[in-house]
């Protein structure tokens, strides 16, 4: 770690000036979102600290155990937020396919990602492990929001048009290809457009974090890309798989539209 | 053609007995609310009824599949559906949907003229007025060749003269190509001049069927 300046309590302190200037200019302008500021600078910092000694422990206790704990709190804090983000109304069948796509999508490239790609050993050796399947699972979950966004209100505001597909005898696949097209499409548009502006309009966050750390500017793009090209595989997988699976919740075994009002 | 028997849909239809018969014209008549645009929907089978039987050529609706069913008998909504893209693309849809092999383009051209519909064929279907979806929809049926016609007021937005050019274009269709036709209709002098057999639909009962 040489090189790297440790920050000292005053130093972490002094950053919070710009948690103030953000105070100093709602209250000025009377915008009431103090209390979302404070709370979520408080709930960040927390967070980040016990994260860390989680972290610290995790690293000098190496087992597969708690490997697979803590990626399995991932998932289900990802699941859980996907329910919460969407402000559409959720059939128990589609959150069911929506934890059925997280689980196989992410897992499947997670696994792909650590062991072909970078080829750790041991497999849930924590220091690859906890950070990557962070990145995929947290993008994945952005992606798939979107899709089911998507696909609920598709489904609800183009309703006629689905029936009137069935009508002309369309299977119910034909009638939600564009609604599934669609989904899928703005699902992956947010991963395929970061990847056009990185390295110009932003350097990523991995990679800074990891230049910051003392590695070599061309490791960290190399861990860059890598995880770019994992990321926007395990989005494309989860996306996919739900969109094919979702569509179907929305009809019955005759066929049939299951969509009142 | 079809059969019911004591049919009941939510509280919407209670039909005790129905037939319709084969190579016909029935219309569909009653106030708004009676439960027509229901009954259709009930034999194209985008419902299913909750007690009673309904029958197709004599086998039971259950049995049937249902997208086999709806490229046999393939309804028109009260509201025509517009899909994105021109003209052609909307009536070639219908031909994808159930899987038919397409047609040329002077085909797609007799179609329009059977409709009334002075288009190109490459315009774009969003901007055609209410009338002219409504006749473009019908356009798009009436190439499939269903052996069955569900047509929900497939005039309603049409002045009188229109209507009455495009139904008997219809019904002359149907009747060369021994077709059925089964049509929801508000004007009673379409149903009385075109159809072989009038049912009278009020408050979800069948209030009589009668032959003209
Ligand atoms: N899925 C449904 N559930 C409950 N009521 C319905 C449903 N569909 C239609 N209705 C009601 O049934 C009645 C008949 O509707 P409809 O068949 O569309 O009448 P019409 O086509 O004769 O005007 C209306 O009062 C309508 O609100
Ligand atoms: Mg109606």
């Amino acid at each position: 770690m040489d090189g790297v300046i440790n920050l000292q309590l005053w130093q972490m302190a002094a950053a919070y000036i710009f948690v103030l200037i953000l105070l100093f200019i709602v209250r000025a302008r009377g915008i009431s979102r103090e209390k979302e500021i404070i709370v979520s600078s408080l709930r960040m910092t927390l967070q980040l600290i016990l994260t860390g000694y989680i972290l610290v422990y995790l690293f000098n206790n190496i087992n597969p155990l708690y490997t697979i704990i803590v990626i399995a709190i991932m998932e289900v804090f990802a699941i859980y937020n996907i329910f919460k983000r969407v402000k559409s109304k959720l059939s128990k069948s589609l959150k069911r396919i929506i934890a059925i796509s997280m689980l196989c999508g992410t897992l499947s490239s997670l696994i792909y990602f650590l062991l072909v790609v970078i080829n750790i050993s041991p497999w849930y050796d924590p220091r690859y492990f906890i950070p990557i399947a962070g990145m995929l699972i947290g993008n994945s979950m952005t992606g798939i929001s979107l899709g089911v966004t998507r696909l609920v209100d598709g489904m609800h505001s183009q309703k006629h048009l689905v029936e009137a597909a069935l009508m002309l005898g369309a299977t119910p696949k034909m009638a939600a290809k564009e609604i599934v097209d669609n989904s899928f499409d703005s699902a992956i548009l947010p991963t395929i457009n970061s990847m056009v502006g990185m390295g110009i309009v932003f350097l990523p966050g991995m990679m800074t974090g990891q230049i910051l750390s003392g590695t070599s500017p061309v490791t960290a793009i190399e861990y860059q890309i890598a995880i770019m090209l994992g990321i926007l595989g395990s989005v494309a997988l989860t996306v996919i798989l739900f969109v094919q699976l979702g569509y179907k919740t929305f009809f019955n075994e005759e066929s049939q539209l299951m969509i009142d009002g | 053609m079809f059969t019911l028997k004591k049919v009941k849909y939510k509280d919407v239809l209670n039909i005790e007995a129905l037939t319709i018969k084969k190579h016909k014209v029935t219309c569909i008549v009653g106030q708004s609310g009676s439960g027509k645009t229901t009954l259709l929907r009930l034999l194209n089978k985008l419902i299913s009824c909750d007690s009673g039987k309904i029958t197709y050529k004599n086998q039971a609706l259950k049995e049937i599949d249902s997208v086999e069913l709806r490229r046999d008998l393939v309804m028109l909504p009260q509201a025509p559906a517009i899909f994105s893209g021109s003209i052609k693309d909307n009536l070639l849809i219908g031909l994808k949907f159930s899987e038919k092999p397409l047609v040329a383009d002077e085909k797609l051209l007799e179609v329009l003229k059977l409709v009334r519909l002075k288009k190109e064929l490459s315009e774009d279907a969003e901007k055609l007025s209410g009338g002219e979806k409504q006749r473009l929809a019908l356009g798009r049926v009436m190439l499939m060749e269903p052996e069955v016609l569900l047509l929900d007021e497939p005039s309603s937005a049409l002045d009188e003269d229109t209507e009455h050019m495009i139904i008997e274009a219809l019904v002359n269709y149907s009747k060369e190509n021994n077709k059925t036709l089964i049509m929801v209709t508000h004007s009673k002098k379409i149903a009385e001049q075109f159809s072989d057999e009038i049912i009278e639909i009020k408050d979800g009962r069948v209030l009589n069927q009668k032959e003209v």
